[in-house]
């Protein structure tokens, strides 16, 4: 297995009115094919600036990012964004929005046809066949958020990141997406990294957890390997010690090693 | 007692004896008729009734009130008092009963002075949505060319736009190019604004969308921007139309010849006070009309 993904020494620091600010320091962070990453930490602690330097909508002020040992500059469609907030376009109908990016992957060597085709089986894959001629205000905000998924996932991403997708869901809803995403990511092989303040759905979801010491000059505090064995069913992790076990160092890191001060 | 076991022979023995008398059948009872206002569908109703006069009675007392009102000053005048309401109304009548008759440049009937009014203020503001629309677009998109005409629209805005009309007739040396320009020169500065607005205002997602998909500047345009600037720029259209109105009537009095403006000024020469009310009245409703259809279309592409 070779590094797929290769964060090193990644540094960020921005511009503010009141002089720099290093939001993230020595980032070093390699991700495997088919691997599931997800980034935990308290609020403000740069892990959303992290999966954009990624993402190529910041760039680093230091360091190198490597995706299959090309350097990322910029954005770019092999990188597949589902964004916190949805973000769909409220003009263009379910199918619009996720049909903006197939046209714009494969539209160059793909016939009108079998790009609609990829569209719909992009919806179908998510869920969502009954909803393709909805505008994005008809849909809930969890049909949204699967929406979002389907238009990255439609663009078959060598790397799909997640920015808090399910943050502003309510929890049953957060659950059935959650089960969704696991089914999606078996189906796709994608290799994912994941936004979330959410301890149990960082451990439900992922391979290892990355987890990040509070801002500023943020960097990794610890990387905890999740091996509890897929197919993954989270009535049954309920009862598993070895669940709870993961779940309590997550914890410990967040609310002991790593507590934040009271703002 | 001895007891008596009930089978289907002993039933019908008894059924059929003469001493058993057959049970009056009840006639089937009518249902109380239930009033229509008790009914779901009745208090749907008597609601919307109750909604329909909520709405609709304060207007109709308000134009009641300010007829009377415009009665009891027209009447306190005397012979030399402005005409009333019954006088107006009736040369209201006399002047649409006939709208498109034309004797003669200075002659032609109400209709025809509405659509030439209607006309300059469509020409006027279609050249000035043609030049603004674009400008805008590009003072949003490009902070450098913004920082460049900032101070020359916060200079010209402000100008009365009847200032203007001395120059577009010293320019084109002709009364009909010159209300024209009026028109332009007064109704393209919201358009500019607000569609620079709008651009300036694309929520950050849609254009992170865009470099995520990264898309043409083609599609940028059509697919993000248009769409997204779209309701800003029927604000822009829909106060600078407002203006344009405003304008058309106070140029044509200038200007002369044809349209509503020429109208009222023709009639004050005429001392036909009752034409000027009417006049009045026609500009205040074309207006509310126009401002009333560019709502319609500017819900249309309303996406909240």
């Amino acid at each position: 297995m070779h590094n797929y993904l290769q964060i090193e020494n990644a540094k960020m620091v921005f511009d503010t009115k009141k002089g720099k600010f290093t939001a993230l320091t020595d980032i070093n962070l390699n991700v495997q094919q088919g691997e599931f990453i997800a980034l935990i930490g308290h609020s403000g602690c740069g892990k959303s600036t992290l999966l954009n330097l990624v993402a190529g909508l910041t760039e680093a002020t230091e360091g190198v990012l490597l995706l299959s040992e090309k350097e990322i500059k910029g954005p770019g469609p092999e990188r597949g964004v589902v964004f916190q907030n949805h973000s769909l376009l409220p003009w263009l109908t379910c199918f619009g929005n996720v049909h903006l990016a197939v046209e714009r992957v494969f539209g160059a060597k793909e016939s009108r046809a079998k790009l609609k085709e990829r569209t719909q089986a992009a919806l179908d894959l998510v869920g969502l066949s009954h909803a393709t001629h909805k505008h994005p205000n008809e849909i809930s905000g969890g049909m949204k958020q699967r929406v979002g998924i389907a238009r990255a996932l439609a663009m078959e991403p060598k790397v799909l990141l997640l920015d808090e997708p399910f943050g502003a869901l309510d929890a049953l809803t957060r659950a059935g997406l959650q089960d969704e995403l696991m089914r999606i990511v078996k189906e796709t092989h994608a290799t994912t990294l994941m936004v979330t303040h959410d301890v149990d759905e960082a451990v439900l979801l992922s391979d290892r957890i990355v987890m990040m010491t509070n801002g500023p000059a943020a960097t990794i505090g610890e990387i905890l390997d999740v091996d509890l064995p897929r197919p993954r069913d989270r009535l049954k992790l309920a009862e598993n010690p070895a669940y709870h076990h993961l779940r309590g160092q997550v914890l410990e890191f967040l609310y002991q090693k790593h507590l934040k001060k009271a703002a | 007692m001895s007891a008596v076991t009930l089978n289907d022979s002993s039933l019908k023995e008894i059924m059929n004896s003469p001493d058993t008398l057959p049970l009056p059948v009840a006639a089937p009872a009518k249902p109380r008729p239930v009033p229509f206002l008790e009914t779901e569908r009745g208090q749907a109703f008597s609601e919307g009734i109750g909604k329909f006069f909520r709405a609709v009675l304060p207007p109709i007392i308000g134009i009641v009130l300010f007829i009377l009102l415009w009665q009891i000053v027209s009447s306190s005048g005397g012979e030399q008092g402005l005409p009333g309401p019954a006088k107006t109304w009736a040369s209201a009548q006399e002047l649409f009963a006939d709208p498109f008759y034309d004797n003669g440049p200075n002659d032609k009937g109400i209709g025809w002075n509405i659509l030439h009014s209607l006309y300059r203020v469509g020409a006027g503001f279609g050249l000035a949505a043609l030049v603004g629309i674009p400008l805008g677009f590009m003072i949003g998109r490009f902070a450098f060319l913004a920082g460049m005409v900032a101070p020359i629209i916060s200079l010209l805005r402000p100008v009365s736009p009847l200032a203007w009309l001395p120059i577009g007739l010293y320019v084109f040396k002709e009364t009909e190019p010159a209300s024209l320009w009026v028109i332009f020169i007064s109704s393209i500065w919201p358009i500019i604004l607000n569609t620079a607005a709008g651009v300036s205002r694309v929520p950050q997602d849609y254009l992170n969308v865009a470099r995520v998909l990264n898309l043409s500047e083609w599609k940028i345009f059509t697919r993000i921007l248009f769409p997204s600037v779209l309701p800003h720029l029927m604000t822009g259209i829909r106060l600078s139309i407002g203006v344009a109105w405003l304008v058309i009537v106070a140029a044509e009095m200038l200007t002369g010849g044809t349209g509503l403006g020429f109208w009222v000024w023709d009639e004050w020469n005429n001392l036909n006070v009752e034409h000027i009310l009417i006049a009045i009245f026609i500009v205040g409703i074309v207006g509310l009309l126009l401002e009333q259809l560019l709502v319609m279309i500017a819900n249309r592409f309303n996406y909240e």
